[in-house]
């Protein structure tokens, strides 16, 4: 308990867009043949420290086969909503889940980034034990503390039951217990988010433990059986309230991402594959009247490519997939970014027209078969994947590993973690800066980034920038 | 002397408007919503639409408080005693509020558009009604003192002064929260907000414990 709010919570997405920028990134590691503990790598990303891009600190964890992936804070600027009466929270510890083990570690942050260290570690077990759930993902802190999605049920596969969202306490990091009250059909899981003052969660789904641990499963994959649904939730009455089915041939729809700006009630979602023609794209879901939609606003091709240069499995596809795997919305809610992890694009849309997104920027980096380098002139293993916005939108930082298994299967020749920033022009438009490269240790992967003070994909507000 | 000898009257109401205007200025008691309603809404008439049922829950949560010792004071000659209880009761309340600074979770899942039950459970579960009633009961003594009536028409003017009290406590909490809801919506801005918001968990405990005390330093 603080005196006054944490000075990084905001009350609206512009005030956060006019604070600092950051100094300090967060990042997890994986070690993807799980023979070393994954890690949470602390960046300095101040262009005035001599330092700039490079790992100041690790936190290497006492277990191995985690599999890190995604990760949030403990509390964000949702804890100035008008209806908690208790905005005096830190946004101080790291919630980070082992998506393959089910353990969660808390990561402290004070006194200084540099000088993180764990905090508290929740065993499987636990886990298991008060959720009936497996395999934890999104982390988002609201109302009734911190949320996590989960993508398996119970039993050794997680099949045994659907997956879902639990709530853990935000001070004292103890499990609650699930979240639904009422899931109507929703059996499969992925992301999540939500619009706090409209009191509505939106949720994704990608597959259950068995499609995706040991790999995309190409028979499951090409009988769509991966998932294709949006669901709409009640969020204080913890009831599904809407499910849109977009279709089949739409696998694997992931990112969720709500505009920032609580009066703008529409969002986008990133589908990874269409199995009729290999295309990736974005949808663009809005609620008029209480009611919710959804339809297809951009699609982004696959690239023919020789048989010779496509690895095992899209050998007889002949071409490469964009393979659409997360997407981030700028803090104005103006700009869309999508990661098309398979061609290796980072790209940019204008989305000030939620239902029409304009392409206004796009870079080559890395790539199934093109394998553009680094303008540095680094190989760059797989492509653009996990993407984070800088608060003020004009720093773009992304990562290049999808999943352990799966990037043995895209990328064979191997993924060695790499994290680079691109530029965002005031109008549009996105250039890769040459001046920055993380170099992570050897053997490790990099997924997701976080960054201090607040981010793109972390922050929920309360009330509209005015 | 007892709390509430008619030298005490004009304290006891200034009391009653000052704890409506502590109420009113903490963030914790609502108007922050009248401003994001102002704003969500995008019209300055929905900041004062967002008043009405905040005092309207946050009168109900006094009144409902005040009540029960509304029927107590029929019980003349054990005035003295339901004084020294609620004191005590008060005092007790802060000392729980300042041990346990945990929120009750079942207020985060009040929707956000029922400003009033928030209002109201808000009000109840903070103790914000408990804080009048040694203030109220002061004023009651002051009925009882004032006539020699029968238990029917002083249980009526008690009922009566519960109404009152709570009534003008709400219309200060409302005035002062209005203001500011108007000022930040209006000129400061939403900065305002994280700026202004100090923990007030420790004050409030200590204003509730002290507001005991002083009432039973009056009973002695």
């Amino acid at each position: 308990m603080t005196i006054r709010p944490d000075p990084t919570f905001h009350a609206s997405p512009r005030l956060a867009m006019e604070a600092a920028p950051e100094t300090f990134a967060y990042t997890v590691l994986l070690c993807p043949d799980f023979s070393k503990p994954d890690a949470l790598a602390v960046i300095d990303v101040d262009p005035k420290s001599g330092d700039y891009g490079n790992i100041v600190h690790q936190i290497t964890m006492p277990n191995t086969g985690d599999e890190f992936h995604h990760f949030g804070w403990n509390a964000c600027s949702s804890a100035l909503s008008p209806l908690t009466g208790h905005a005096h929270q830190e946004r101080r510890f790291l919630i980070i889940p082992g998506l393959r083990s089910s353990r969660i570690y808390i990561v402290d942050t004070h006194p200084h980034p540099t000088k993180a260290k764990i905090h508290k570690i929740i065993e499987p077990e636990e886990v298991f034990a008060k959720t009936g759930y497996s395999r934890p993902h999104t982390v988002h802190c609201g109302p009734e503390g911190i949320y996590i999605s989960t993508l398996g049920g119970g039993g050794a596969d997680g099949t045994d039951g659907p997956p879902g969202v639990f709530i853990m306490d935000c001070e004292t990091f103890d499990i609650l217990g699930r979240w639904e009250i009422e899931r109507g059909p929703q059996e499969k899981h992925y992301d999540f988010w939500w619009n706090l003052p409209r009191d509505y969660m939106v949720s994704s789904e990608w597959a259950l433990p068995p499609q995706f641990e040991g790999g995309i499963v190409p028979e499951e994959l090409l009988s769509n059986k991966y998932g294709h649904t949006l669901h709409f939730w009640d969020l204080r009455e913890r009831r599904h309230a809407q499910s849109i089915d977009i279709g089949a041939n739409h696998q694997m729809s992931l990112e969720v991402r709500p505009a920032h700006d609580p009066t703008r009630e529409y969002g986008f979602l990133g589908v990874v594959v269409d199995t009729t023609n290999l295309e990736g794209s974005i949808w663009t879901w809005w609620r008029d009247n209480g009611k919710f939609h959804a339809e297809k606003t951009a699609t982004i091709p696959a690239e023919p490519a020789d048989a010779d240069d496509l690895p095992e499995l899209l050998k007889g596809f002949g071409a490469v997939p964009p393979l659409v795997t997360d997407i981030d919305l700028s803090m104005d809610d103006r700009f869309l970014y999508v990661a098309c992890w398979g061609t290796g694009e980072m790209r940019q849309y204008d989305v000030s027209d939620p239902r029409k997104p304009e392409l206004t920027g796009s870079v080559h980096i890395g790539g199934i078969t093109r394998k553009t380098p680094h303008p540095n002139g680094n190989p760059f293993g797989g492509g653009p994947q996990m993407v984070e916005i800088s608060r003020d939108s004009k720093r773009v930082y992304f990562t290049n590993s999808l999943y352990s298994t799966w990037d043995q299967q895209f990328y064979p020749d191997g993924l060695p973690g790499a994290q680079v920033l691109a530029h965002a022009g005031e109008t549009g438009g996105l250039t890769i800066a040459e001046d920055y490269w993380v170099d992570f240790p050897d053997g490790y992967a990099a997924h997701q980034i976080r960054l201090e003070g607040g981010d793109c994909s972390t922050d929920s507000f309360c009330y509209p920038s005015v | 002397m007892t709390l509430g000898g008619n030298d005490w009257q004009t304290e006891l109401w200034f009391a009653v408007i000052l704890s409506g205007l502590y109420h009113g200025i903490s963030p914790g008691m609502g108007w922050p919503l009248a401003v994001s309603a102002g704003l969500m809404d995008k019209q300055p008439a929905a900041v004062l639409r967002a008043l009405g049922p905040l005092a309207a829950g946050h009168f109900a949560a006094m009144a409902i408080i005040l009540m029960p010792f509304a029927l107590l004071t029929m019980a003349l000659t054990w005035q003295r005693e339901i004084q020294l209880a609620s004191a005590l009761l008060v005092i007790g309340f802060g000392t729980y509020l300042l041990i346990n600074r945990r929120h009750p979770r079942f207020l985060a899942r009040i929707p956000p558009h029922r400003l009033a039950l928030w209002s109201f459970l808000i009000a109840i579960a903070h103790g914000a009604g408990l804080m009048l009633v040694p203030i109220y009961l002061g004023i009651c003594s002051t009925v009882a003192d004032a006539g020699h009536a029968a238990a029917g028409t002083l249980m009526n003017n008690t009922l009566v002064m519960a109404v009152v009290v709570s009534a003008i406590h709400t219309a200060a909490m409302i005035g002062a929260g209005g203001v500011i809801a108007w000022a930040v919506y209006r000129y400061l801005g939403l900065t305002f907000i994280s700026k202004s918001w100090f923990n007030l968990d420790i004050v409030w405990a200590l204003t509730l414990i002290g507001v005991g005390l002083i009432s039973l330093a009056a009973l002695a």
